[in-house]
């Protein structure tokens, strides 16, 4: 008779055996492996109702925002091309690959996002370097409610209404020194809270923290704009909470999100997308009809409205997202279709 | 004790393709469902797009798996369900199109043909797509008698469309490539292991090898 010990692995269990990260981030990994469908159905509990499949185990409250008191500013609505965007689509069709690739990620992943306390640091080419904490960033300048037209490189577009102030006046805060060319901005990284800056992987290749950038004339018009809230309220943190860039005459991978530091330059700063794609993701990125992305179409786009599936419209994209008249003007003598 | 060898019969056979009807059509439910409770996201369009077309690639990678698993567990009836599930290869593909042409394009029929003929990627889809459709369109058994050995001929044209579909995933992503990694790796893996079985690749690779040696 042969006795057979208990062996050894069985002593683990497989959290014990798995990488941490893995282990902890194992949803998101089957879920990007492409078995969601099958997985969500065969691993739904027994006796939950037949809407329950779709709430996740570990649903977590979503994110507080509250109130914030603003004016309203006008002097760009003339240029919108159709109806506000609802709430409800704003807040959960996004872009924003430090809480995972998809368009429904974002919102799923991001809810603890913890955005008091917070430091937004201004630095660089500037007089007085500034470090302002989450109660500076919305206190320190009054809030206006800007509505803009928002054209995402993928060809989808909203109208949405913003809260905030101009980057031109946060920077007069600080002082920008005459010898300034442009100005970088960059995300949060913070991997225990962003899920997709964990590895390359998860966040869909792009080596973070995510930054971008504008040349001093396009950071100092008007039009450029820091939000800080949309329809009347704190931003969520799918949307960029606690203050995110706006940039609505280009696309907007330009609008960078969560920004923690802020630095005025002598020389032109790196953009994310530009650097892990740079035949398709230019410096300037401005919304151009007449310059296509290499895999889809620029001149129109599909416009996220009220309404059902089958009530979207394709419209016309217009150069500088509209707001030519505001903007053409930065770029006289350069060659848009090469500085795309 | 010697197990009693299991041999699949006619009307496991008939279960088993329930469940494979099942498994085909849950994921539609299941998509339907998510969409009508606005659990896809404030703009379900591309989560359908990315959705169905997924589903079309995972069951060419089911339609590719059969034989070999057939020949493995020596279940020769196996084969008789490569139609069905070739044919939800077809009706997941066309939705993919579908929702393109329909809820992305907005029914814009020149923008489409635009579309196809301006961008390699869907180029490779839309072709895959063509070939697709003979393949459904044939999958008949009297059509299936009445073209004899053309059959066979037209149907290898699956191999052509499993490079073509993973390319066309591949292709299409702005920069998350590892799905579309892993599936090119399975799919060339299941190519593979026919390749080295193929007598055409066996009688090919050794002309080719001797004419190498009398250059």
């Amino acid at each position: 008779m042969k006795i057979i010990n208990k062996a050894a692995w069985d002593k683990f269990k497989d959290c014990d055996v798995t990488p941490e990260e893995v282990y902890h981030d194992r949803r998101r990994i089957l879920k990007q492996m492409g078995f969601v469908g099958a997985g969500a159905l065969l691993s739904s509990q027994a006796n939950a109702g037949v809407f329950d499949l779709f709430s996740s185990d570990e649903e977590k409250a979503a994110f507080a925002r509250v109130a914030l008191p603003h004016s309203k500013q006008t002097e760009y609505d003339h240029l919108l091309y159709g109806d506000l965007t609802p709430e409800n689509k704003v807040i959960s069709h996004n872009n924003f690959y430090e809480f995972g690739t998809s368009k429904t990620d974002p919102v799923e992943n991001s809810q603890a996002l913890k955005v008091n306390p917070w430091q937004l640091v201004i630095e660089g080419e500037v007089d007085k370097p500034l470090t302002l904490d989450y109660d500076d960033i919305l206190k320190m300048l009054p809030l206006e409610e800007r509505i803009y037209n928002f054209r995402c490189v993928e060809a989808w577009s909203m109208v949405i209404p913003w809260l905030g102030f101009s980057l031109a006046s946060l920077l007069k805060k600080a002082g920008v020194k005459s010898n300034a060319t442009h100005v970088a901005f960059e995300t949060l990284y913070d991997p225990n809270q962003m899920p997709g800056q964990r590895n390359r992987y998860s966040g869909g290749g792009i080596n973070y923290p995510y930054v971008e950038g504008l040349t001093i004339a396009e950071a100092m018009t008007d039009l450029t704009f820091m939000s800080v809230g949309l329809y009347g309220k704190t931003l969520p943190p799918q949307n960029g909470a606690p203050i995110r860039l706006v940039v609505p005459w280009k696309y907007g991978f330009k609008s960078i999100k969560s920004i923690v530091r802020i630095r005025v330059t002598d020389r032109q700063p790196k953009s994310s997308w530009n650097e892990l794609a740079p035949s398709e993701y230019g410096f300037y990125a401005n919304v151009n009809p007449a310059v296509d992305h290499p895999r889809w179409s620029q001149a129109s786009e599909r416009r996220i409205a009220e309404g059902g599936l089958f009530s979207a419209k394709r419209i016309p994209t217009l150069p500088f997202n509209g707001y030519g008249e505001s903007v053409a003007g930065l770029y006289q003598g350069l060659n848009l279709k090469r500085n795309f | 004790m010697k197990k009693k060898s299991f041999k699949l019969t006619a009307r496991s056979l008939f279960w088993l393709k329930c469940l494979m009807h099942a498994i085909g059509l849950l994921p539609i439910i299941y998509l339907v469902l998510l969409v009508l409770n606005d659990r896809a996201g404030g703009d379900p369009v591309q989560y359908i797009i990315h959705f169905t077309g997924i589903g079309a690639l995972n069951a060419l990678v089911a339609t590719l798996l059969i034989s070999p698993v057939a020949k493995k567990l020596k279940q020769g009836l196996l084969l008789q369900t490569r139609r069905l599930v070739g044919l939800y290869v077809f009706a997941y593909a066309s939705l993919h199109i579908l929702a393109f042409f329909s809820l992305d394009l907005l029914f814009a029929w020149s923008l489409f043909f635009e579309e196809v003929v301006k961008r390699p990627y869907i180029l490779v889809g839309a072709a895959a797509y063509v070939l697709l459709s003979a393949l459904a369109l044939t999958s008949f058994k009297k059509v299936m008698r009445k073209m004899g050995r053309r059959w066979q001929k037209l149907h290898n044209g699956v191999y052509l469309i499993a490079i073509l579909v993973p390319i066309h995933f591949y292709w299409s992503v702005k920069s998350e490539i590892i799905e579309p990694l892993l599936y090119l790796v399975f799919i060339a893996l299941l190519l593979g292991v026919r390749a080295k079985k193929s007598n055409w690749w066996k009688k090919n690779s050794v002309k080719y090898f001797t004419k190498q040696e009398r250059v």
